[in-house]
Order: structure tokens, then C-alpha cells, then sequence
């Protein structure tokens, strides 16, 4: 089986997902779009291990997948944060670590 | 090396004993006398075990006190000290500023950034880190060592001082870092230069005195180590951070910075550069005594133009220091001994002068010139001592430093006409810029400002005495100094493979 | 003999004492500083007997070696030869009357123990000077008699003209010390040694170059040490001293070191044509440039000092002529610092007389009111213009004769020379003691106390006898070991003729000096409208003027140039460079934002061409 439409398959995925960090302000939403970029990788990881039939790419999958739930964790505890502090979950408005 | 082992490690007690003396004062309570009392009372005892392995030197004997331990071996680093005449007198001259420091400098740090024990604290871990740089005998102790010296001076200077003080500060130490990151790289590249030796690479100074290096090799590295030293003595055109470090640190941190820490520079180039690079350095030699020649005239007329005490004797020291390099590398047994004679004179002079000139402005809180006048009425002793210092400076004939700078010229000359002759005119300048300040200050009607200006107290004659008395007493028998350093200057004119020109005519005379 | 070394140590300890002993000393300073010379002298007598009595050429004693590197040796040593003995016996001797003429010059002033210590200090550097058997060990006491001058030009420091006078002297002087330090370094590298036996040891081995240079620099150091031209400038300055200071070191004895230096250094001279030429020529123009000077001043210290500079003139000219006239610049020497030493004193003690007026238009008719200090220093003014039978008469005439016998027209400057003194001496004999009184309402003249008088009436004696030295040419002879035979030139006129020549010329300088300030008023105040001669002479013949133009000026324009320089050029390139660090960082600085996605824009696009590279790189 090819594995080639898994893989532009990740690239579009890979793709809505950085223009949606480029172009969305709302935290969550930019949240939401780093997450699809993360399972994108995840998708490009599994289909490389089924190609190369090692487990490489599923070990590094599951890392990434660990990493996002923390990162979830963390992420959303900050948006939750900053949007009872100044009513705004858009990230353009929390921009003082700077210079 | 040669000389005999000790079984007490004496050098490392004489460097250890300050930087116990350091912990020692940090732990004490603060807001007392205590502190300083306990502080002169460490560095009399490093005085005292100074001048007892003094008395025990022998003049002929090479190296002495020599330890020797491996330290990093995979670098071929060692913990290895060891003195020559040429180390014993700079230690002594460590050992015998710092008391005197200690007591001219009683109450200089009340106002500063931290407390009294914290600037007392730092000038014993620099006297202890300072005996341990003359003392290395390992290129890598040294220069780690060498670095180490800058982080007690940065937070004397930072700490303690006049208003543009930590702008000193930092100039001092970014200049600083600057040479010793070019020596680094030298170090580096000394490691890959013995790295090929028979017994694995090693920093030990022998061994690298032994070692092959290339021509072009050696001359880089050269190089490294030459502009680090040249930064520190200060030399031209490296020497601006000098001014500002002198004039803004208190006069004690100024004593240590010029006529210890500085001394680090020529005493490298004699030590290190000479050593382990002999082609190396002859072949800069025209390059160097250039270098020294314009020092000595450009400091001495930067002098002339100052109009801040402070600032006027550090350009004097740019002076001296081009003339102690310029004995270095006259390559004459009378130069280079007379160079090494005057790193010691240098430090005793520059000293009185610095502190002597500090009481003043404490007196009256101002730097500037032509703020002082007709002090020599209400303070003839300060007037007094402050003329001495400055005649030391002037290397007048029966004081030290002339016999010192008078060894360097003649040493110069037998080699290089041109460049003693245009030294020699520096002597004029040099009776210019201290007698004009002096006249401006102590001499004419009194400064309405100076009419109450008390006299020298009896803690002031007393860290000056010492100092003066050396000045007079080493200068009509300077005999015991130039014998220490015959022999090390004989070795070293050896490795470097020159030999002192002979007079032209032979004369009927044989010896006196 | 072994006590040689007390001729120095005395003054030196006593020097010691009196410097470091604080007010403790104050009430017995000054006897103590009187009685070291005195020491001295008896000592220096002792040995001249020994000297003169015995079969050796000199005394000598090594204290200890001073310097000892590689080839390079100089002991501290003393040499007292015969040459070193009249020195020893004129500075301890002629020291001793104005030390204690100083007890009362200097009797109300608060800082007396100093003066004494000073002058203590000055007596053993002039002694080291001439005692010394190595050149570097001359330069010892060259500098410490520069110091004391130094101190006690500026001894009374509150006024500034003293302060500045003392520097110039000293800066001055340091000019001429660059030329001995540098012959003494062409001798070590010539010869391997700096004492006068190395030197003269190996002189015939050396080229004539070498000779000359020698020859020159040490003229140089001459020239400064005796103010002669063209480095005279610092001398009539120094009058800002109290007067047993310029009697002592300014007249008699520190102003003579470079005629000693030049003696001294026969062996060198007698080896080059060339420097002989031109100590003679520095000679000649010194004598007559002093002289003119002398003739316009109407302050009685500056007369006596440009006369001071002129007689040094005249034996500089002799020591240049060489074997024929060493022992005659010796002689005039001794002479000069007889007479010298007693008008320089008489001038202090009429200035104690007069409430310290200096000025000689407010004096006039003085011989009534200080007879002692008329009588010594009319004996002064008989010796210095040559009168027959006065020792000045003695030794000048001889020096003319010798300066004949060189050449006809130094002779003959020479002998103008010897007229001039002899015009403003009388000048100042005629303004100061004769004339009628233009003294002030203050002044109350009035003859000085015991103290000061009986050291002129010594003075005034020996101005009166010291030609009993050349008697059966006694000074030739002994200086003869250390200066060799003297030399008789052929003399174009016959020497009589010579001693009749000068008489004469010095009549006729009297003569118009009695014309003019004898007969008619003397102006209490100098006169404006003057001729351009009088204004150079009163100006010191621009010498100062020329210095300005030529070395301050450009000096201070350099140095505050090179501050400039220093500031903006050296550290400003430092500053510069941490400036451009800083300012490039801060631009930089501004990239980071603050906003999220632009940090993910760029950070995209530093992927992708992250990504573009390693492509590029798998496909080429």
C-alpha cells in the first residue's frame, strides 16, 4: 500500500495548521491549530514506522502525544490566566515580554 | 627545576593564608573595627612568612619553594609554583602593599556599594591570588590565576569609588577580558604545540621552555600572550582604561590595580613570553621597544596636560611601564635587570604617591589641580612626602627608581642609540609633570579652601614611612634587589639566546 | 685615608636631623646646621695636609659597591685628589661663613631649621660631586645639588614667582642632565666603565667621534648647571632665593660644578678639537651675554648674578683652551668664590639694612650708614673688575692672556668683556654706596649684627689675597697631576702688554660708569625711554622670550593636543567601539516583539529555509 496519501495528507494538516497559528488572535484557537501541526507530525511519525516497518516512528508518536497533553496542561492554565486578567484571549494583546 | 624541595610547602601557605584571612573577615560582624584589624593583622603575617622565605632565598639557587602536583593530567596542567629573584621580589612587593594599603585605605570604604569587611575581604583574596600568580610556574595555573585577579579588582573598583566608578569598572575589565581571551587562545595553542612532545602535552614551564615550537607557530602564539601583557602593563595605544580605573578606584584599590596587578603584565613578558618564545620575541623586538619609546613620551606628556591628580600619575605609570618594557626587551642584562628593579621601585613610588595624593583629596574632596594651592603652609609634612614621592618619580639620583631607570637606558643604549636617547628626553618631562603639580598645589598664596586643611596623622606616616624608606635605602645600596635578580636575568638572556654587547674599546681597566 | 667618607657624612647626618627632627630641632637647628661644615672643613683640612704632604697622587676610599650588573659596576667611592681637594676646601670653607652669616639673615624666619637642613643637604651633594671617582656617582650629587637648589630657590614658596623660579631651575637643569646621563651611557658602552679611570684608560682607544659626542654632552650638562647659553635662563630667576642661597650655590659653588665637570674631564676634551671649540665659543658668548645683561638691571641680586654668569663665562672659556688654561679656570674659580660669595653677602646684608628692597635706584649713600659691608664689598668690587693686586686681578688677567694665546679674537672678547665688568660694577658700587640716598620713607639703614659681619670681613680678606695661590704658581703645580703640564701658546703681544691692555680697558668701563651715575642724579625710577639695547639687556637678551616662543608654546600647544587627542582619538575609538556594539544590539533588540505569531512566522521561516538548504545541499 502506498503510503503517499498519508503523507500529503499530514502535509495538509501540517498546513491549516501553521496558517491558522499565523492568522487566528484567539489563544484557543491558535491552541487548537499547534495541536493539528503536533498530530500531523504524529501522522507523518506512524506512517514513516509502517513504511520502514520499525517501531521507531510509534515510540516517537508517543512522545509527541505526551508532550501535547502536557502542553495542554500548562497552555490552557495560562490562557485561562491571562483571560480572567485582562478579559482578552487574543495572543496580539499579550505582547509585554518584549525587549 | 632545579633548587631545592622544601617539605613545607611555604609558597602555598604564603598564598593560602590571605584568602583564609578573606573568609576569616567576611564572617565577622560588620559596622566594627574588628574586621580591619583582623584583615592588617593577615597581611602582617604574609609579611612576616614573605620576608622570611626572603631571608632564606638563595640568590644562586633558581627556582625555590618548588611544589609541583598534577593537576588536570589529560591537559598536562599542574599545580607547580616556584620563585626566582625575579617572582621573590614582586611577592615581597605584593606582601609589603597590602598591609600599607590596608592602613592608608583605614576608612576609605565606609560610603561604598558594600561594607568595610567586604572591601577588606577582597584586597586580601587579592593579595592571596596575586602571590599565586607570581609564583606559578605552570602557564595554565597562571593563566588561570591571572583571570582570577580580575574578579576581586572589578568589585574593589565597582564598588568602592568616585561617582563614574563602575563605568571604570567595566572599561577595565572588557579591556581586560579582551587580552586574556587572546591569551587563552595562545594557551590553547600551546597545548597542541606540546601535545607532540615525547612525555604527553604539558604546561609546565620547563617543559615548554624545551619545546620545538615553529617559527610561524610561535609567533602567533607569541602574539596572544604578548597583547594580553601589553593591555595590563599598560602600554600605548591599550591604556585608556588605566586613567579611569586609577582615577575613579579609592587610592588603595588604585596602589593594588597600578603597582601590583599591572606588574602581572611585565612580569608575564618576562616570564612567559621570553621563556617559551625567545625567536618569537626578538623578532618583535623593534616592534616592542617602538611601542615602549612612544609610551614613555606619550605618557609623560598626557601628563603634563592633566588637570586630575589621579589621572596625572596614572599617565606617569604609562610612562614608567613603557620604560620597564623597554628594558625587557633591550635584551641586555642591564636592561632587563634594570626593568625587573623597576617593577619593584615602580610599585613602592607609584604607591606613596597614589596615597599620599589620595589623603590630600580626603581632605579637601576634590580631585582637580587647580582646587589646591600654598598647601605646603598648614601641611608641610603631607607637602613633604607628597615632594619625596614625586622626586621617586621623577627617578631622582639616590633614590630607587634611578637606579632602576638609569640601568634600562644604559642597557638600551649599548643596543639601540636612537631609542635611549629619545627615553632619556622623557626624564625632562617627567621633572615637568611632577613639579608642576607640585608648585599648583603645595606651593603659592593657600587656596581659600585649603586654609583649614589638617596635617598628615599618625596612621598616614605610618603606612608612608615604609615606603619612603625603601625609596631612600634601595636607592644608594640597591645591591641586595640587583643581586636576586642577576642570576634569573642571566638564565633568561641565555633561553633567549642573546649576549650583551661588548664595549667598543677594550679597556686597560679589569673590574673596579 | 679612612675618614674620607665623614666629609660627606656630616653634612648628610646633620641634613637627616634637621629635615626629619620636626620642631624638636627648631631651637638648635640652626647651630647644628652651622657646625657641619665646619666639621667638614676640619676634616677636608686634614686630608689636603695628608695630600699635600704625602707622596700619592690622591686619597681615595671604596665605601661599597652602588650598582653591580652584568659588566656594569659603579662603587661608591671617594677620590681626593688635588683637583677634588680646593673644591672640598672651597665649598666646606666658603659654606661655613654663610652658614653662619645665615644665623642672622635668617634669624626671624619661622622655618630656620629647614633652611639649615636644606643647606646642610646642598653642602654634602656638592660634596659627592667632587669627591666622586665615577661619573655616575658625580650624576648623584649633579641631581642632589639641582634638589637642594631646587628647595631653596623655592624657599619661600608662597610667593609663586619663587615656586616658578625653582622649577624653571630644576626643569632647566634636567635639560642639561639628559646630556650627562647619555655621555655617561656612550662611556659604558664604549668603554664597559663610567669611573674617570676607566674613561681616561681607554680615551686614547677611542674614536674621535666618540671624543666629541663626550665632549658635547657633557658641555650640555656644563651649560645647564652653569647657566651658560644657551640654557642661562633659570639663573637670574634663582635670585628669588634668600641670599646665602645665591651666595652660596648660585655665586660660589653649584653654578662652578660644570668648570669642574669640563676639568675634570680633561682627558676627553684633550681628545677633541671640535667640543674644546665649542666650550670656548659657550664661554665667550656667556661672558659677554652676562655682562650686557648686568648692565641694565637695576636689581642688585640679578647684577651680581649675570656677573656671576659672565665669570663662569671666562672660565669655561679657559678650561676650553685646555692644558694652557685649566688651572687658571680653576683659580678664577676659587677667586670668583671668594669675592663673589662676599658682594652676594654684602648684598644681603644691605638688603637687612634696607627692609629687603632690592631695587638699587632706592639705595644711594649707603657707605655711611654700613661701613663693614662697604669696606668687604668695595674689597668684593676691586677683586672682581682686576684690579692690580686684588685676586680677581690675578685671575683674569691670566685667563686673557690664555685666551690671547688661543686666538686673537676670543682674546679680544675677552678683553670687552673685562671692560663691561668693570662698567657695571661700578654701576653698581656708584648706585648702591656713592650717590646721593633715594631711599625710601621706611628704610632705616643700619650696619648687620656681628654674625653676619665678621663672615664678609673673612670673605673680604680672602677676595684681597686669594692671588697668593698662583704665588711661584703654586695652583699650577698642584692641579698638574689631574690636569697635566700647562701649555705656554705663543702670544701675539707680549704679556705685559696684556696685563697693561686690560688695565686700561677696565679703567675706561669705570670711567664711563662714573660719567654716567656718578656725576648726575640717579633716577629713583628706571626710565621708560631707553634704547632697544638697554630693553633687550633688561629683558635678559629675549632668552626667556626665545624658550616661550620656541619650546613652552609649542609644548602646551602639544600636550593639550595630545589630551585631546587621548580623549577623543584613543579612548574615543574604545568608546566607539562599545558604542557601535551597544547601538547594533539594540536595533537588533527590537526584533523581539512581544507578538506570538510573528515569533511562529519567523520561525516557520527559518525552517523552511532550513529545510532549503539541506535540500539544496542533497541535490548539488
Amino acid at each position: 500500500m502506498s503510503t503517499t496519501p498519508f503523507l500529503v495528507l499530514s502535509a495538509m494538516l501540517f498546513g491549516v495548521g501553521a496558517v491558522g497559528v499565523l492568522v487566528r488572535r484567539n489563544a484557543i484557537v491558535v491552541f487548537m491549530c499547534v495541536e493539528l501541526m503536533l498530530n500531523a507530525a504524529n501522522l507523518a511519525f506512524v506512517t514513516f514506522s509502517r513504511q520502514h516497518g520499525n517501531f521507531d516512528g510509534q515510540i516517537a508518536a508517543f512522545f509527541v502525544m505526551v508532550v501535547a497533553a502536557a502542553e495542554v496542561v500548562v497552555g490552557l492554565a495560562i490562557i485561562m490566566t491571562i483571560f480572567r486578567t485582562r478579559r482578552s484571549a487574543s495572543v496580539d494583546d499579550a505582547s509585554l515580554l518584549k525587549y | 627545576m632545579t633548587g631545592s624541595e622544601t617539605t613545607v610547602p611555604w609558597l602555598t601557605i604564603l598564598a593560602v593564608l590571605p584568602l583564609v584571612g578573606a573568609a576569616v573577615v567576611l564572617l565577622l560582624p560588620k559596622g566594627t573595627a574588628i574586621a580591619k584589624q583582623v584583615t592588617l593583622g593577615f597581611s602582617l603575617v604574609a609579611l612576616a612568612v614573605s620576608i622570611a622565605m626572603a631571608a632564606k632565598f638563595d640568590v644562586e639557587g633558581g627556582f625555590q619553594f618548588v611544589e609541583q602536583y598534577n593537576w588536570i593530567d589529560s591537559f598536562g596542567a599542574h599545580y607547580a609554583v616556584g620563585l626566582d629573584g625575579l617572582g621573590l621580589l614582586l611577592v615581597l612587593l605584593t606582601t609589603i602593599l597590602t598591609p600599607v594599603v590596608i592602613l592608608a585605605s583605614w576608612y576609605d570604604s565606609d560610603g561604598g556599594r558594600w561594607s568595610a569587611n567586604t572591601f577588606f575581604g577582597w584586597i586580601l583574596v587579592l593579595e592571596g591570588l596575586s602571590i599565586g600568580v607570581f609564583a606559578a610556574t605552570d602557564v595554565f595555573l597562571f593563566y588561570v590565576l591571572f583571570e582570577a585577579t580580575l574578579i576581586p579588582i572589578y568589585f574593589l573598583i565597582g564598588g568602592f569609588g568616585g561617582p563614574r566608578r563602575s563605568y571604570a569598572a567595566v572599561k577595565f575589565l572588557l579591556y581586560s577580558l579582551f587580552g586574556g581571551l587572546l591569551m587563552l587562545a595562545s594557551v590553547v595553542g600551546l597545548y597542541v604545540a606540546s601535545a607532540g612532545n615525547d612525555g604527553g602535552p604539558s604546561y609546565l614551564l620547563e617543559d615548554l621552555m624545551s619545546t620545538d615550537i615553529g617559527t610561524t607557530t610561535g609567533r602567533w602564539l607569541f602574539l596572544g600572550f604578548f597583547i594580553a601583557f601589553a593591555v595590563k602593563a599598560p602600554m600605548w595605544p591599550v591604556h585608556t582604561w588605566l586613567p579611569d580605573a586609577a582615577s575613579e578606584a579609592t587610592p588603595g584599590t588604585s596602589v593594588l590595580l597600578v603597582s601590583v596587578l599591572d606588574k602581572i603584565g611585565t612580569f608575564g613578558m618576562m616570564r612567559f613570553c621570553l621563556n617559551i618564545f625567545p625567536e618569537a620575541s626578538r623578532w618583535a623586538t623593534p616592534v616592542v621597544i617602538t611601542l615602549a619609546v612612544i609610551s614613555v613620551i606619550y605618557g609623560a606628556l598626557l601628563a603634563i596636560g592633566q588637570q586630575d591628580i589621579r589621572r596625572l600619575i596614572a599617565y606617569t605609570s604609562v610612562s614608567h611601564f613603557g620604560f620597564i618594557v623597554l628594558g625587557i626587551f633591550a635584551m641586555t642584562s642591564q636592561g632587563q635587570t634594570g626593568a625587573a628593579f623597576y617593577m619593584f621601585n615602580h610599585g613602592l613610588s607609584t604607591a606613596a604617591l597614589f596615597l599620599v595624593t589620595g589623603f590630600l583629596v580626603s581632605r579637601r574632596g576634590s580631585k582637580m589641580i587647580d582646587d589646591y594651592g600654598g598647601v605646603e603652609k598648614v601641611a608641610p609634612v603631607l607637602a613633604g612626602t607628597f615632594l619625596l614621592a614625586g622626586l621617586s618619580s621623577l627617578s631622582l639620583p639616590g633614590l630607587s627608581p634611578f637606579v632602576s631607570e638609569f640601568l634600562v637606558l644604559a642597557g638600551t643604549f649599548t643596543v639601540s642609540i636612537p631609542a635611549a636617547v629619545i627615553a632619556t628626553l622623557g626624564i625632562v618631562l617627567a621633572a615637568l609633570y611632577i613639579l608642576y603639580m607640585y608648585q599648583r598645589t603645595m606651593t603659592g598664596p593657600l587656596h581659600p579652601a585649603t586654609e583649614l586643611l589638617p596635617d598628615l596623622r599618625a596612621r598616614e606616616v605610618a603606612a608612608l614611612a615604609p615606603l619612603l624608606l625603601l625609596i631612600v635605602v634601595l636607592g644608594l645600596f640597591p645591591k641586595p634587589a640587583l643581586d636576586a635578580l642577576n642570576p634569573t636575568v642571566d638564565r633568561l638572556l641565555q633561553q633567549v639566546g642573546v649576549e650583551d654587547p661588548q664595549p667598543t674599546v677594550a679597556s686597560a681597566e679589569t673590574g673596579s | 685615608m679612612s675618614l674620607l667618607y665623614l666629609i660627606v657624612a656630616i653634612p648628610a647626618a646633620s641634613a637627616a636631623v634637621l629635615l626629619l627632627g620636626g620642631r624638636l630641632a627648631d631651637r638648635w637647628g640652626h647651630l647644628l646646621g652651622a657646625i657641619a661644615p665646619i666639621a667638614s672643613f676640619v676634616v677636608g683640612l686634614v686630608a689636603f695636609v695628608q695630600l699635600a704632604n704625602g707622596t700619592d697622587e690622591a686619597l681615595t676610599q671604596r665605601l661599597f659597591s652602588w650598582i653591580d650588573v652584568g659588566s656594569f659596576h659603579v662603587d661608591f667611592a671617594l677620590l681626593f685628589d688635588p683637583l677634588s681637594a680646593v673644591f672640598v676646601l672651597l665649598i666646606t670653607g666658603v659654606g661655613s661663613l654663610i652658614h653662619i652669616y645665615s644665623i642672622g639673615y635668617m634669624d626671624h624666619d619661622e622655618r630656620r631649621r629647614r633652611f639649615f637642613g636644606y643647606l646642610n643637604l646642598f653642602v654634602a651633594a656638592m660634596l659627592t660631586l667632587v669627591l666622586a671617582d665615577d661619573y655616575l656617582a658625580v650624576f648623584l650629587g649633579w641631581e642632589g645639588v639641582g634638589l637642594a637648589s631646587y628647595l631653596l630657590i623655592g624657599f619661600w614658596q608662597h610667593k609663586v614667582s619663587a615656586a616658578v623660579a625653582a622649577k624653571k631651575a630644576f626643569v632647566v637643569n634636567r635639560v642639561g642632565d639628559v646630556g650627562m646621563a647619555l655621555a655617561i651611557m656612550l662611556m659604558f658602552t664604549t668603554f664597559g666603565s663610567t669611573s674617570f679611570e676607566g674613561v681616561s684608560a681607554g680615551m686614547d682607544q677611542a674614536t674621535s667621534g666618540t671624543a666629541t659626542a663626550l665632549g658635547l654632552l657633557l658641555l650640555l650638562a656644563a651649560c645647564g648647571k652653569s647657566a651658560q647659553v644657551p640654557l642661562q635662563s633659570w639663573l637670574l630667576d634663582a635670585m628669588e632665593g634668600p641670599t646665602p642661597v645665591s651666595a652660596l650655590i648660585h655665586a660660589a659653588t653649584m653654578v662652578t660644578a660644570g668648570v669642574y665637570l669640563v676639568t675634570r674631564s680633561n682627558f676627553i676634551y684633550d681628545q677633541t678639537e671640535v667640543a674644546q671649540t665649542a666650550v670656548v665659543i659657550v664661554g665667550l658668548v656667556t661672558l659677554l651675554w652676562g655682562a650686557v645683561i648686568g648692565c641694565a638691571k637695576d636689581d642688585i641680586k640679578k647684577v651680581l648674578a649675570a656677573s656671576t654668569m659672565s665669570q663662569i663665562g671666562y672660565m669655561m672659556l679657559a678650561a676650553g683652551i685646555g692644558p694652557a688654561g685649566y688651572a687658571f679656570a680653576i683659580f678664577h674659580l676659587l677667586t670668583h668664590g671668594f669675592f663673589k660669595a662676599n658682594m652676594f653677602l654684602g648684598a644681603g646684608s644691605v638688603m637687612h639694612g634696607m627692609n629687603d628692597e632690592i631695587d638699587m635706584r632706592r639705595y644711594g649713600a649707603l657707605r655711611g650708614a654700613m661701613p663693614v659691608t662697604f669696606a668687604t664689598f668695595a674689597v668684593g668690587y676691586l677683586a672682581i673688575i682686576g684690579f692690580p693686586g686684588f685676586s680677581g686681578f690675578w685671575s683674569k688677567d691670566k685667563i686673557i692672556e690664555a685666551a690671547f694665546g688661543e686666538n686673537l679674537l676670543i682674546g679680544v672678547g675677552a678683553l670687552v668683556g673685562a671692560g663691561i665688568t668693570a662698567f657695571y660694577m661700578t654701576r653698581l658700587m656708584l648706585m648702591t654706596f656713592i650717590s646721593e640716598r633715594r631711599w625710601t620713607k621706611e628704610a632705616h639703614p643700619h650696619e648687620s649684627s656681628l654674625v653676619m659681619t665678621v663672615p664678609l670681613i673673612v670673605l673680604g680678606a680672602l677676595s684681597l689675597l686669594g692671588g697668593v695661590l698662583l704665588f711661584n704658581g703654586w695652583i699650577v703645580d698642584w692641579l698638574e697631576p689631574v690636569v697635566g703640564p700647562e701649555e705656554h701658546a705663543e702670544l701675539p703681544i707680549p704679556a705685559t702688554m696684556i696685563t697693561i691692555l686690560v688695565f686700561l680697558v677696565v679703567l675706561v668701563g669705570a670711567a664711563v660708569a662714573f660719567v654716567l651715575y656718578g656725576r648726575d642724579k640717579v633716577a629713583s625710577n628706571a626710565p621708560a625711554r631707553v634704547s632697544p639695547f638697554t630693553k633687550a639687556a633688561r629683558a635678559d637678551l629675549y632668552g626667556d622670550a626665545l624658550n616661550e616662543v620656541a619650546l613652552m608654546r609649542p609644548g602646551q600647544y602639544l600636550t593639550s593636543s595630545l589630551v585631546y587627542a587621548d580623549n577623543r582619538g584613543v579612548d574615543g575609538a574604545v568608546n566607539g567601539l562599545a558604542a557601535f556594539v551597544g547601538g547594533t544590539s539594540g536595533s537588533v533588540r527590537r526584533w523581539q516583539s512581544g507578538f506570538v505569531r510573528s515569533y511562529a512566522l519567523s520561525m516557520l521561516g527559518g525552517s523552511a529555509l532550513l529545510l532549503l538548504a539541506v535540500v539544496a545541499v542533497k541535490l548539488a
